[in-house]
């Protein structure tokens, strides 16, 4: 097991409240294995991210849970080690690539930069293999493009560098958040076979975080369905797509627009919209917009059982078996 | 980038001139002309005036004003400043004497106001909200709304008056002939001490507040973020990738603080009798001595050209994303 997540919580410690961006939340990922954590915007995916390297901006923070690495706790090491992890062990890609790249700094040094500090390169030897990431991650004339400014390269250019950065430092889980949701369609399928060509060639698990259901039958294996800071239903990406058993993972699937479905056929959303965290509805926090909820489903949140070897489903209303 | 550069002096012609004409005009029609203030400050009311009418001939002060005008701006286009009224000498030697002083003082006050602003702003900004945060923001607005010449004179009184630590005033001590070279440089120094302090400190004030209010909204940037995710120290998150972008704003101010170092040393030399620029131009404004003025206005304006073209420059030189070249996309 690469990374064991358990009982994860990070709160906003916000004026009005309390806001519980992930509410103790559990997950496995396998070694060179992708998985999917899937949702609307604003379930708190990116606040998951973002707690597995310890990085939640103030005021909020991880409050519980363990996070085990490769057998150690990120919760519980020191900062050092966990600079090294960072970057190192786990590399991150961000949904804007241009807002993650620094506007004043080539291409080129911003990449050596973190070859010289994880895999303790001198400068020239940095700047010899930053060339050859940005050729693996697909720009053409890298010897060049190093000396680049991010403005100076296009959105799926950008990206490409931000994936070479993040996989610079040779970790072995990339986290993946939304790597395709701000690029062109033609460039988003660029982008997933190059994260699945590195993946292969570097042996890397993939945490892949996006709302983008294409993506997720392009590259994941399992898929965990988010809402409200709570995992409500992990399953094998083809029984996921072939018989979702939680509601709320139906109405993600059926709001997809189908080709040929004709154009009388309404777009089927999911009435409603994610509800404010900080006024959660009781119980299940799906049951005001879920076609199938009654009266048993505004006590409790129900908690995430098995239903099947590989399956598991948070609902009162889907069955063992 | 020479190209704009140029562009930008020649730009700059039509700008100076127009400051050279309403200077010229501005002092002229000011009540008392410089023999008025000659003969009122010499307690001479009474001599004869058709003496008086002759030195006025001699000084081309009885000739209309365009007249005078064209005479000024021809000379001012051949370098030639004129000569002061007041110290009969030429003005380009009393400048050549004054720059020097002001220099020293404005451009140390400079390297204070940049030390002493950007290193507390960085402190702020990084412990936001800490005792420290909200010491050197109330500090910094509290010494930034006091006027200088105040402050000046609170200072005189308690250093130099009261605990006698500085001298009240003057560039050097009586007996400055007759120190060895080390204790010139340190007399010098302790002369120095009180009007660099009053001139840097203000601005450095200003100079904490802007630093800290940018790198606070630099290091809500993504960037800064990502730089954390790929596991550099706090101090190279810091003080490289956010310093870098927060710093650029700050280098257009000091193009710009530029003339107004030089304007409020007008208040400072004053004070510190200081012979510099600044006081050089009040004395002459109270002799209505017109060539000085014209002279020191002038330089102001160039001095404002300047700044305002190197801040530009410079801008150019530490953000790759401003260019003033048509460059062909990579």
């Amino acid at each position: 097991m690469l990374l064991e997540v358990e009982n994860l919580t990070s709160h906003f410690f916000l004026d009005e409240g309390v806001l519980r961006a992930v509410d103790g939340i559990s997950f496995d990922v396998n070694e060179g294995e992708t998985v999917a954590l899937v949702g609307e915007s604003g379930c708190g995916k990116t606040i998951v991210a973002l707690s597995l390297l310890n990085l939640i901006p103030s005021p909020g923070r991880v409050v519980g849970g363990r996070i085990v690495f490769n057998g150690e706790d990120l919760l519980q090491m020191e900062a050092e080690r966990l600079r090294e992890i960072r970057g190192g062990g786990i590399g991150m890609i961000f949904q804007e690539p241009g807002a993650a790249l620094n506007p004043v700094f080539t291409i080129g040094s911003q990449i050596s930069e973190v070859l010289r500090l994880h895999r303790g390169l001198n400068r020239r030897e940095a700047e010899a293999e930053a060339i050859r990431l940005l050729g693996e991650t697909g720009i053409p004339e890298p010897e060049k493009r190093i000396k680049a400014y991010p403005f100076e390269f296009s959105g799926g250019m950008r990206q490409r560098a931000v994936i070479a950065i993040a996989i610079s430092g040779r970790p072995r889980l990339l986290i993946a958040d939304e790597p395709t949701t701000a690029l062109d369609t033609t460039v988003q399928a660029e982008i997933v076979d190059l994260l699945r060509y590195l993946q292969a060639q570097h042996k890397m698990a993939i945490l892949l975080i996006t709302h983008d259901m294409g993506v997720v039958a392009e590259m994941a294996e399992r898929v965990m369905v988010m809402y409200t800071g709570k995992i409500v239903e992990v399953a094998g990406v083809c029984e996921l797509f072939r018989e979702p058993k939680h509601p709320y993972t139906s109405g993600l699937l059926n709001s997809i627009p189908r080709l040929g479905a004709g154009r009388k056929e309404p777009l089927r959303g999911i009435p409603g919209a994610v509800p404010d965290f900080l006024d959660l509805p009781s119980g299940c926090t799906f049951h005001p917009r879920c076609p199938i909820g009654d009266e048993s489903c505004i006590s409790e949140f129900p908690s995430l059982r098995s239903i099947s070897p590989e399956r598991k489903c948070a609902c009162y209303k889907v069955e063992a078996g | 980038m020479s190209w704009y550069i140029i562009k930008r002096l020649i730009q700059a012609v039509p700008l100076l001139l127009g400051v050279a004409t309403v200077t010229f005009l501005i002092v002229h029609l000011a009540p008392g002309d410089p023999m008025d203030m000659f003969l009122e400050n010499r307690n001479l009311r009474n001599i004869d005036p058709e003496v008086i009418e002759l030195i006025r001939q001699k000084y081309g002060l009885d000739q209309p004003l365009h007249v005078q005008y064209v005479k000024w701006l021809g000379n001012l286009l051949q370098g030639d400043l004129g000569e002061s009224f007041e110290h009969r000498r030429p003005v380009s030697a009393l400048l050549a004497e004054a720059i020097p002083y002001t220099l020293q003082l404005t451009a140390l006050a400079l390297l204070l106001d940049a030390l002493v602003g950007i290193a507390l702003g960085i402190f702020s900004a990084v412990k936001q909200y800490s005792v420290l945060d909200k010491t050197v923001t109330i500090g910094s607005l509290i010494i930034y709304s006091l006027p200088s010449f105040w402050l000046a004179l609170m200072l005189v009184l308690v250093f130099s008056v009261n605990l006698g630590w500085f001298p009240t005033s003057q560039t050097r001590s009586l007996d400055y002939e007759f120190l060895s070279w080390f204790e010139k440089l340190a007399d010098l120094a302790w002369h120095l001490v009180l009007p660099v302090f009053v001139l840097g400190i203000a601005s450095a004030a200003g100079t904490a507040r802007y630093m800290r209010s940018r790198l606070l909204e630099v290091l809500n940037e993504e960037y800064v973020l990502a730089a954390r995710a790929r596991g550099l120290k706090e101090r190279a998150v810091i003080l490289k990738h956010a310093l870098r972008n927060a710093l650029i704003p700050i280098i257009t101010i000091y193009g710009l603080s530029l003339p107004f170092l030089l304007g409020g040393a007008v208040i400072i030399e004053t004070i510190f009798a200081w012979p510099g620029m600044g006081r050089l131009a009040v004395l002459a404004i109270q002799a209505r001595d017109y060539p000085v003025i014209l002279a020191t206005t002038m330089i102001a304006a160039v001095l404002t050209v300047i700044g305002n073209l190197v801040a530009d420059v410079t801008y150019a030189l530490v953000d790759p994303r401003v260019s003033y070249e048509k460059k062909k996309p990579v």
